[in-house]
């Protein structure tokens, strides 16, 4: 009942969210077919603006895009206007003339999604040991060392990380292709570069997590109950400890499956990431709404799965 | 619509109690990774083209990247000459040209036909240009067809097709095409290789409609034909079996890769990824002096001029000495040796050395420009300085003062050359107010809004550059006319506009280039509505060992059939 009741929350938030992305990106200036050079005629101008229906009124886009739009044909009858959110169409991209945004999203979403997952796999992978590892040994000079290390991680930035490792890795010793996509190989540094980030975010809530669960009544009890070390923290602390990083998974998930424009930019791989960026760079209307949508049902979806998750790791959660 | 897999939200981190989860997560895991992974075998000869293609329909396609995929798709009645970028004989073999050289009689090769089979005849190319040129098409570049009998006037009507006059175009039998012109046009031949002029496939469009490129297979006439497109990643083209000079299509099959990034491009070009870095753009500014000391990286000359625009229709600067005192104490020079570094010739006028033998306007600055020693440089340099300091007094601002305080702007961001206008802005703003005393604001814009605000005059004094499109001065000069909807520095002037459409007139090479000269000098000397900067020199990098058929040339046109490998691909460079 309550998960139904979380679900048909989502409608209406997104579509708030759609619908000010909408607008939004039609307040700034300039629009989709301002060029360096201007077609050289006005006829071709306002033909091209008739063609995308960027000679309507706001409303009239706006009920178009929603599928709502009402028009008369050439017989006079009136007919609904073709397409539309309701119809599960964005339309056509406004930049890349002959591709739907549909079809850029499928394109380049299971790139990204690939690369997303990896980054996420390599994040969690690499940050839980460290975080875990830098809780146990807390006070040794081996725990002050991980959390350097943590936050070094979280310090330096993809496009730093990014072009040292295709210096270093790449081109100096060439062990890994330095950009594209079509192999494992080839997903490796990008994978490094985005998850780096993310694992250093991971490490830090670990262990925090993990140094507070370590203090809590029930270890203490375990502990007393002569619990071995391994399982006070594996099979006692460890449920609780990860608590942060699962409700951080959410967010963080719908932050990599999106795609990175940096990280995609540097190994010039083909996902959606680049999109995101430059959609709103060029006025792409349609295409800018499309990625905002997915990202937010991205990240609403996932925030709801996260909640789901606590009530299977913490039976307290489930309780109430 | 765009579901994602059952799986996320199972973080792995619950793998103690999630463990039945787990190999759900593999499988999903291992199956998009196979998507992404597939790969096709490796082309003849991988091409870096910077940014995706907006369009690949050879009327609509603005963009130099987009021009080059629809260069080997289609083709017109004439082509670009891989050596020299001047048309040649395409589709059609030969042709006559009446006595007044306003009648083009176009002779057609026997056979012809698109890569799909269908016949092509002289009727598509009659179709082909009725297309390109009606207003419905919304072709940016119609102005092409403006030098054709009636094609200004279709392409400015807002009449229905049936009352708009007809193109001078037709066809006199299926081999034979004429072709009616408003004037005498030198380049006419070069403007026939251009892609709005290419030869289309009728039965495609009219069943399809404006995404007739996406239906597969696409009917090609030119030497290549599509296999796939996948946006931002990129183009496999292979050669057009049906194609009249297939014979001459040296690589078989050819992959077109798009990106922005300079670096990524540089990378895979060093790692021997990529043959082939054919776009200007592509490579990373910061490197220009160590790359061009490399015998890949290949440097050129091309039709493309940098210069600033002037809003005449704000004061201070609709007074002609403001103008040309701010353009006098420019140090051009300067600009090039230290920012530009790739070779860029400093630029009095517009029209870029080397157009077809066209001999430019000498502008302001020009004997600094001539200065052969140091010496002589300083000196010139010194005139200028005082002669500026005089006009910005003579105009009522002495020394700059009550000179109000202007802005200069340009696009920031998005990579590439855009870190360097702003070092160019700051070096003028240093020139300007130790010579004239006033103070420049440097004003970053976002690319769309710096369009806007140029279209608009919105703006004091603002960066602008122009390509030009085939070798001839008036691809410059337009830009300037009274209704030039690129002018966008609100300078009309009357004698301008007269001296242009006289030349246009005139059938004599040395008169017509005498009076486009005249022109020029009103616009970069005495009126100075823009301050010119520097000419472009572009970069392309290719191992010459390992590619061949890839030339310099100043309308940067490097047809992809002429490209082939020399040697088999064999790890890095």
């Amino acid at each position: 009942m309550r998960l139904i009741r979380r679900l048909l929350t989502l409608i209406p938030l997104t579509w708030v969210i759609v619908t000010l992305s909408f607008f939004l990106v039609r307040v700034a200036p300039g629009g989709p077919f301002d060029k360096e050079r201007r077609p050289a005629s006005p006829q071709v101008e306002a033909a091209l603006k008739h063609k995308y229906h960027l000679d309507e009124s706001l409303g009239a886009q706006y009920l178009r895009f929603l599928g709502l739009k009402w028009e008369r044909d050439d017989t006079g009858a009136w007919h609904r206007a073709e397409g539309g959110l309701i119809a599960g169409d964005f339309g056509l991209s406004l930049k890349y003339r002959n591709h739907s945004v549909a079809d850029i999203i499928l394109q380049g979403l299971p790139v990204s999604l690939v690369l997303g997952w990896l980054a996420f796999g390599f994040a969690i992978g690499t940050g839980i040991p460290l975080g875990v590892f830098g809780a146990v040994r807390a006070r040794g000079w081996a725990g002050g060392l991980s959390a350097l290390a943590a936050i070094s991680m979280v310090c330096v930035p993809g496009f730093v990380v990014g072009p040292v490792l295709v210096l270093i890795v790449g081109l100096k010793l060439g062990w890994f292709p330095v950009g594209l996509w079509g192999s494992p190989a080839h997903a490796v540094l990008p994978m490094v570069t985005l998850g780096l980030y993310f694992s250093g975010r991971v490490a830090r809530l670990a262990r925090e997590g993990m140094v507070q669960a370590l203090q809590s009544d029930f270890i203490r009890t375990a502990r007393a109950k002569g619990v071995d070390e391994f399982g006070v923290v594996f099979r006692h602390a460890f449920r609780l400890a990860i608590m942060p990083v699962v409700s951080y998974s959410g967010p963080m998930l719908a932050d990599l499956l999106t795609g990175s424009f940096v990280v995609e930019n540097i190994f010039q791989i083909p996902g959606i990431g680049v999109f995101l960026v430059n959609a709103s760079l060029s006025r792409d209307y349609p295409m800018v709404v499309g990625l905002v949508m997915l990202y937010a049902v991205l990240l609403l979806g996932l925030n709801l799965v996260v909640d789901l998750t606590y009530g299977l790791l913490d039976p307290r959660v489930r309780h109430e | 619509m765009l579901v994602s897999p059952n799986a996320p939200g199972i973080p792995p981190g619950a793998f103690c109690v999630l463990g039945r989860h787990w190999r759900r997560i593999l499988g999903v895991l291992l199956t998009m990774g196979w998507i992404g992974c597939t790969r096709a075998p490796e082309a003849d000869v991988v091409i870096h083209n910077t940014s995706e293609p907006e369009t690949i329909d050879p009327h609509i396609l603005t963009g130099q990247p987009d021009g080059r995929i629809g260069a080997a798709l289609f083709e017109g009645l004439t082509r670009f000459d891989p050596q020299t970028g001047r048309g040649i004989p395409g589709l059609a073999e030969r042709w006559d040209i009446s006595a007044d050289a306003k009648t083009y009689t176009f002779h057609l090769r026997p056979g012809l036909t698109f890569s799909t089979g269908e016949p092509l005849t002289a009727e598509d190319v009659v179709w082909s240009w009725n297309r390109a040129v009606a207003p419905e098409t919304a072709a940016d570049y119609v102005n092409f067809y403006f030098y054709v009998v009636n094609g200004k006037a279709i392409a400015n009507s807002t009449n229905p097709p049936s009352l708009r006059p007809p193109l001078g175009i037709r066809a006199l039998n299926s081999l034979t095409v004429e072709v009616q012109l408003v004037n005498p046009t030198p380049f006419f031949l070069d403007l026939c290789a251009m892609r709005i002029m290419a030869v289309v496939p009728r039965h495609a469009i009219e069943r399809f409609g404006d995404q007739w490129v996406r239906h597969d297979p696409m009917p090609c006439s030119g030497p290549y034909q599509l296999v796939s497109w996948r946006p931002n990643a990129g183009i496999r083209l292979k050669r057009n079996p049906r194609y009249w000079d297939v014979a001459n299509v040296r690589s078989e099959t050819i992959d077109v890769l798009s990106g922005d990034s300079p670096s990524a491009a540089l990378n895979l070009f060093l790692t021997g990824r990529i043959d082939f870095l054919v776009d200007k753009t592509v490579l990373p500014t910061e490197l220009a002096d160590t790359l061009k000391q490399r015998p890949e990286f290949h440097p050129f000359n091309y039709l493309g001029s940098y210069f600033v625009r002037f809003n005449c229709t704000r004061k201070p600067l609709d007074d002609s000495r403001v103008r040309r005192a701010m353009a006098l104490v420019i140090d051009k020079r300067r600009l090039v040796e230290r920012i530009t570094r790739m070779g860029e010739r400093p630029a009095d006028a517009l029209v870029p050395p080397g157009t077809d033998g066209y001999d430019g306007a000498h502008g302001l600055g020009r004997s600094a420009l001539d200065a052969r020693t140091p010496k002589e440089f300083d000196a010139a340099m010194a005139a200028d300085i005082a002669e500026a300091q005089r006009l910005l007094a003579e105009a009522g601002f002495p020394g700059g003062r009550g000179f109000p305080r202007l802005a200069y702007m340009f696009n920031a961001g998005g990579g590439g050359g855009a870190r360097m206008h702003e070092q160019m802005g700051v070096e003028m703003q240093a020139m300007f107010r130790r010579h004239l005393g006033i103070d420049i604001d440097m004003r970053p814009l976002e690319y769309k809004t710096y369009l806007t605000d140029m279209s608009h005059l919105n703006y004091d004094l603002i960066r602008g550059s122009w390509i030009g499109d085939y070798n001839d001065p008036t691809t410059f000069l337009d830009l300037f006319l009274s209704d030039s909807g690129n002018n966008r520095t609100g300078w009309k002037n009357a004698r301008y506009d007269s001296l242009i459409e006289r030349a246009a007139g005139t059938r004599d090479t040395a008169a017509r280039f005498q009076l486009l000269r005249e022109a020029e000098t009103l616009l970069v000397r005495d009126e100075a509505p823009i301050l010119p900067l520097h000419y472009y020199v572009g970069m392309f990098a290719y191992d010459p060992e390992v590619l061949g058929g890839v030339y310099p040339n100043m309308t940067d046109e490097h047809p992809f059939s002429a490209v082939y490998r020399k040697k088999l691909r064999g790890g890095g460079k």
